[in-house]
């Protein structure tokens, strides 16, 4: 029987980790995320694995370069000032085709602001914050069990596409305790790492490897044909990946769409509304790329409402627009409903209902 | 260039070291570098280097952005090209992954000094066992010839059209020397390659680099200071004259820091 611990969803962060074989972890001090480091620089050495303190996210992502280089598997995890510092890291690791997984706690913005939760990154997730127009995948687990069992899946995928992979989390999912059952989880079968620096000599081929953020006329690369191979990726990806859950949306007039905390939060406010004979359902997605586009368009097309809950200015609600191409009302909680004006607050599920209600 | 003249010059330049990649480094160097430049004399050293200590085939290069990072493409080793000035973190994480391999950065003074300042006091600081070979060219090449850390008070750059002006630009840093100071570095030392004797000795401070890497002691840093023709506005016989009278005085050479043991 698999062990059952209680834990906070920074330490599933590295419990998942664990749990995925991940060997090595970089790691700079940023609250709210000092947990994910702490507990790796615990439990990585003990299993033989490798912990560094960098210098700033910069180095930590840059480490992340190199250990991806390797084929071993590596990640690093921060917040949200520190995911700024990793744009051209990003960038550079989705341009050399290396899998790595990126743990991104969400805190309060834009700038430095406070150091709670929020979910303002969004767009630098989905849509490749740094140079070049690069896609990461991006994960939004909505529990602690779901951070644990989303860091296997993280690595997975990561390895199976050769791109980087982005666990989006939140000052509150990192912290909340819940119970945690571990688990290793067995996605199948990948491919080998033959592309992976080890040293001259050691490959089958007896030819040297090379990793670098651009594409490789020595291997007969063009820029172009390297792009129509991105994209190749990113469409596959798009065509297999696709992951949301449903919730009460069968017979639901007004969809909620909402994704981490936020969802938790919505679901409890479906359950309100259902009690009080109000038809709402709730779309989670749990890959924020690729977005669900299909399973939002069919519930358009069934001349449903829409009401996307995210603690941000409005992100996610664009590629719920995108995605319905003005065929249905969408609406907005945003993070102006938290309950309390200062960064403690949140969106409260009573908050919701009343939307809930105005809107049926 | 005849055929024959190029077969002659592969055979001399590019015949040997085997770390070398033969067929492309050869065809391509003449195009990507400058008449008279150092950078791939410094590359032809450590690849001799690399050969003769026999470590050629567990040795794993780390490249940079600029006229250094150019001859990577020459190595016929495994490699990564960082970002510009990342080397160093890119370094640790190999090291630490494959400790018995040995990992090397090739850098110039603005990727290792100016952009890369960051991840080479890191590496000092933390003691990687690594080894960084930086070519101090006293420019920023690759971009045309801008003010780079290290260029000379007075020097007449496209960024410092009235020379350096110790009072805008500050003075220039003194890498070997600020390596030597940090506890976890093994060894540091610059050397030159304006003369035949330079060009020996500083092989010899590659050497002994990469012995300290291949004994575990901790951090070794080479600085090796390379005419830049084009940028110095001067034709590669009087660079070498310009490195005697005005670099080297900036730059002594010498090793500033050699253990065999750190605590």
């Amino acid at each position: 029987m698999a062990e059952r611990i209680l834990a906070e969803g920074n330490e599933a962060v590295g419990w998942g980790a664990l749990g995925a074989g991940c060997h090595c972890f970089f790691g700079y001090p940023i609250t709210p995320q000092n947990e994910v480091i702490e507990f790796l620089s615990r439990e990585l050495p003990k299993r033989g694995g490798v912990f560094v303190q960098s210098q700033c996210e910069n180095a930590t992502i840059n480490m992340l370069f190199g250990a991806a280089a390797t084929g071993v598997r590596a990640m690093t995890s921060t917040s949200s000032p520190g995911w700024g510092l990793m744009m051209e890291g990003m960038s550079n690791l989705a341009a050399a085709r290396l899998p790595c997984v990126v743990v991104l706690v969400q805190r309060v913005g834009p700038g430095v602001q406070r150091l709670t939760h929020s979910q303002q990154d969004y767009n630098s997730a989905t849509k490749g914050g740094g140079g070049g127009g690069y896609r990461n995948i991006v994960l939004a687990p909505a529990s602690v069990q779901e951070i644990h069992d989303l860091m296997q899946l993280a690595f997975h995928l990561a390895d199976k596409y050769r791109n980087p992979v982005v666990v989006l989390s939140d000052g509150l999912m990192g912290h909340v305790v819940e119970p945690l059952e571990l688990k290793t989880t067995d996605f199948g079968p990948l491919p080998e790492k033959d592309w992976a620096v080890a040293r001259y000599g050691q490959h089958e081929d007896g030819k040297h490897r090379a990793i670098g953020a651009s594409y490789n006329p020595l291997k007969g690369e063009s820029f172009v044909s390297y792009l129509i191979d991105m994209r190749e990726t990113y469409q596959a990806i798009e065509a297999t990946e696709i992951r949301y859950e449903e919730y009460k949306t069968d017979d639901a007039e007004l969809v909620l769409v909402a994704y981490g905390y936020c969802a938790r939060v919505s679901e409890e406010a479906v359950d309100a509304a259902r009690a009080e004979g109000l038809k709402a359902g709730l779309l989670r997605p749990i890959t924020l790329w690729p977005f669900p586009n299909q399973a939002v368009r069919d519930k358009a097309a069934q001349g449903r409402k829409f009401l996307v809950v995210e603690d941000s200015m409005g992100l996610m609600v664009d590629d719920v627009r995108n995605a319905i191409k003005g065929e249905a009302e969408v609406h907005l909680v945003d993070a102006t409903f938290r309950h309390l004006a200062s960064e403690d607050g949140m969106i409260m599920p009573a908050r919701v209902l009343e939307e809930i209600r105005r809107l049926l | 260039m005849s055929e024959e003249a190029k077969g002659l010059v592969r055979e001399r330049v590019a015949g040997r070291p085997e770390v070398f990649v033969r067929e492309w480094f050869a065809d391509y160097l003449w195009d990507l570098f400058c008449p008279g430049c150092q950078s791939p004399v410094a590359g032809r050293i450590i690849a001799e280097v690399l050969e003769e200590l026999g470590i050629g085939d567990k040795a794993i290069m780390v490249g940079c952005v600029g006229c250094s990072g150019i001859m990577i493409g020459g190595f016929d080793l495994d490699k990564v090209s960082p970002a510009h000035g990342r080397g160093p973190d890119v370094a640790t994480a190999i090291k630490r992954i494959y400790p018995d391999t040995i990992v090397f950065t090739v850098q110039g003074d603005g990727d290792c000094i100016a952009i890369g300042a960051g991840p080479f006091v890191g590496a000092l600081t933390r003691g990687e066992k690594i080894t960084i070979i930086m070519l101090n060219n006293n420019n920023f090449g690759t971009t045309g010839g801008q003010l780079g850390p290290t260029t000379l008070v007075g020097q007449v750059t496209t960024t410092s059209p009235e020379g350096r002006k110790p009072s805008e630009e500050g003075y220039p840093v003194h890498a070997a020397e600020m390596a030597a100071t940090f506890k976890g570095v093994a060894y540091s030392a610059r050397g030159a390659l304006h003369t035949p004797a330079d060009y020996r000795r500083t092989k010899g401070y590659i050497r002994t680099a990469f012995q300290r890497q291949l004994e575990g002691v901790g951090l070794s840093f080479v600085e090796v200071l390379t005419a830049c023709p084009t940028n110095w506005h001067l034709t590669p016989v009087q660079s070498l004259a310009w490195i005697r009278d005005n670099v080297i005085p900036e730059f002594p050479l010498g090793e500033f820091r050699n253990v065999t043991y750190i605590e």
